[in-house]
């Protein structure tokens, strides 16, 4: 592109400006090389960082290296895929992350915008609330992770504390395979309801005062002003926070890697967890590549449908 | 908003001691969202709580059953530990702290040097598949970190950026270059192009233009930009725990995790140190809260 870059100073109809540049003056860099100038070295580390890693991923997917035998790498072509696609551990893992991502994200959403309702119907202290709703959003995983556990303790949890002086039975909240899931999607949901709470409150205080003075003139019920006024408007907002949850909850690793390890038993192993298994604890970097690939698959399926949703916002 | 007295009443589920006054059921309904509301945020704050009390107690009273939520004696002993070795001398977690400083400033530094003048170039010229551009650049933000770091520790080894923090740096400004390059189109796209059109009528050239007269303006977004970018490296663990093994060149949110490794845990000093390690993300996000659903959204939605 370099190449035709002094050739183009003579066509400066490329700026995205329609004013025509001064004449009469020798403008050395032309507004094409400038552009390459400035973008390509931000595209070149991306292109070293994310893309050249992902190819080199997918071209361990089809051989049978393993990082620490070393020696030359097989092509084993697509059996690291079969090998994957039919294993029934995978499916377990599949189900597993399914019922997270599907319960963190559905309780994240509700509790967030029941909140964000509420708080746009106060006048007063609006934005202490939300400060003090948004804290947990800020904190590291790890941070969230290490005190929930410490807090979910069987023996001097604080949680069984409180349950034991309400006269409830103790709960071993991260050691048993039915509490253990569900104790991960509530820590999740702790950490994330500000979000969706945060993107709702955007959409609830952008809907125009007037629609609701209109409303209120017919009588309209309040059920019906929700369903007819409020939903519609912020809903495409709230559907760009919850695929955006989504997608995280999907590739979520370190609070399962914190809270649980993945137990008891394989109870909390979900497929980010299961891939490092695979690849840091058995060494199978090819069947680990294939499996990572898979994951990139799904992952680029629902950014494609969050850039979608996005696009529409923003045209609309 | 005006709520109509009859509906309030049917719909709102306090009885008991609501007397049948209509206008109490406007009054009932606002007290039990207010009510509401407080419980949800006590809920939503008891854990930041319970960790910065659990920070300031004594050992016998951290363990304490039933748990002590008054009336315990306050130390600092726990905050000293995570700075101060037990022999006296620098702790391993200070170590950790400084290398995170070191790791978040020197790679928001290099996203924002290269981000914010691609950002610019995105915002003002007509670049070829310009929308592909951009949404191949934000999806790659959204990789999984567990499978990218498989062969970043491969690529890694080879080159020897094994337990180095040159390494880290480099992957977190990979990570925050497209949320630098989607968060500073925005603000560049509220600064109009005329400004720089009007200098090139006086002479100056693009390059001059975007800098004397733009970049000026642009600084307060790209001081927001930064502080997310640095908050995002701060808090980042997958690629620190998989890339790097060393004490002197361990970031803190590994070091905080391997505080539980062992067959006792000091909740303690895992509470003070993630108190000293949260707090500087708070006040940050703080400053920058008025960004603050762009920022979440990297850069994606802006209100």
């Amino acid at each position: 592109m370099s190449d035709s870059a002094s050739l183009t100073t003579d066509h400066p109809g490329q700026a995205a400006s329609t004013t025509p540049p001064a004449r009469g003056r020798s403008r050395r860099l032309s507004d094409r090389w400038l552009a390459v100038v400035f973008i390509s070295p931000a595209l070149l580390l991306l292109l070293a960082m994310s893309v050249f890693p992902l190819l080199w991923a997918l071209y361990l997917s089809f051989t049978d290296y393993s990082a620490t035998r070393g020696g030359p790498a097989n092509f084993v072509w697509f059996e690291n895929y079969t090998a994957i696609l039919a294993s029934a551990q995978v499916h377990l893992r599949a189900l597993t992350t399914l019922i997270y991502v599907i319960g963190a994200v559905a309780l994240q959403t509700v509790l967030g915008f029941t909140i964000a309702y509420l708080i746009s119907r106060r006048t007063h202290g609006r934005g202490l609330l939300t400060t003090l709703f948004l804290v947990p959003m800020m904190l590291s995983p790890v941070v969230v992770g290490l005190f929930w556990r410490f807090m979910l303790d069987a023996q001097f949890g604080v949680i069984n504390s409180m349950l034991g002086s309400l006269g409830l039975g103790q709960v071993e909240w991260l050691t048993r395979q039915q509490t253990a899931l569900f104790s991960l999607i509530v820590v999740d949901t702790w950490q994330w309801t500000p979000f969706i709470m945060l993107i709702a409150l955007a959409g609830l205080t952008a809907v125009p005062k007037y629609l609701y003075e209109a409303a209120s003139i017919d009588r309209a019920s309040e059920w019906f002003r929700f369903r007819t006024i409020t939903l519609p408007l912020v809903w495409p907002l709230l559907l760009i926070a919850v695929l955006f949850r989504a997608i995280e909850a999907f590739r979520l690793f370190d609070l399962v890697y914190i809270l649980t390890s993945g137990g008891p038993g394989v109870s909390t192993e979900t497929l980010s967890f299961h891939v490092y298994k695979v690849a840091f604890l058995g060494f199978n970097t090819g069947t680990a590549s294939a499996y990572g690939i898979l994951m990139v698959l799904v992952v680029i399926v629902l950014t494609q449908l969050y850039l979608r949703y996005l696009n529409k916002l923003k045209e609309d | 908003m005006a709520v109509s007295v009859d509906e309030a009443v049917s719909t709102s589920p306090v009885q008991d001691h609501t007397p049948p006054a209509r206008r109490f059921g406007l009054r009932g309904r606002s007290v039990l969202e207010v009510a509401l509301l407080a419980v949800l945020a006590v809920v939503m704050l008891f854990p930041v709580l319970w960790m910065i009390e659990t920070s300031i107690k004594e050992n016998r009273d951290v363990y304490a059953i039933p748990a002590k939520f008054f009336g315990f004696t306050v130390t600092l002993d726990h905050f000293k530990d995570v700075f101060v070795a037990s022999g006296g001398g620098r702790s391993t977690l200070s170590v950790a702290f400084l290398n995170s400083v070191v790791v978040a400033g020197v790679s928001t530094a290099l996203a924002t040097v290269l981000g914010v003048p691609a950002a610019w170039a995105y915002s003002r010229f007509a670049v070829k598949a310009k929308k592909d551009q951009l949404f191949f650049i934000l999806s790659t933000r959204f990789m999984p970190p567990v499978v990218v770091v498989i062969p970043i520790f491969l690529m890694y080894r080879q080159v020897g950026l094994i337990d180095s923090k040159l390494g880290l740096i480099l992957i977190y400004a990979a990570f925050n270059v497209p949320f630098t390059i989607w968060m500073m189109k925005g603000f560049v796209d509220e600064v109009p192009a005329e400004y720089e059109d009007a200098a090139m009528l006086d002479g100056y050239t693009r390059l001059q233009a975007f800098r004397r007269f733009t970049l000026p303006l642009l600084l307060p977004g790209i001081a927001a930009t930064a502080v997310f970018a640095l908050i995002f490296s701060w808090n980042e663990f997958v690629f620190a725990i998989f890339l790097t093994s060393s004490d002197s060149v361990r970031t803190a949110p590994p070091a905080i995790a391997g505080l539980i490794g062992g067959t006792t845990v000091d909740w303690g000093l895992v509470a003070a140190s993630s108190v000293v390690f949260a707090l500087p993300v708070l006040v940050f996000a703080y400053l920058v809260r008025k960004h603050l659903v762009a920022g979440v959204t990297l850069g994606a939605v802006r209100r």
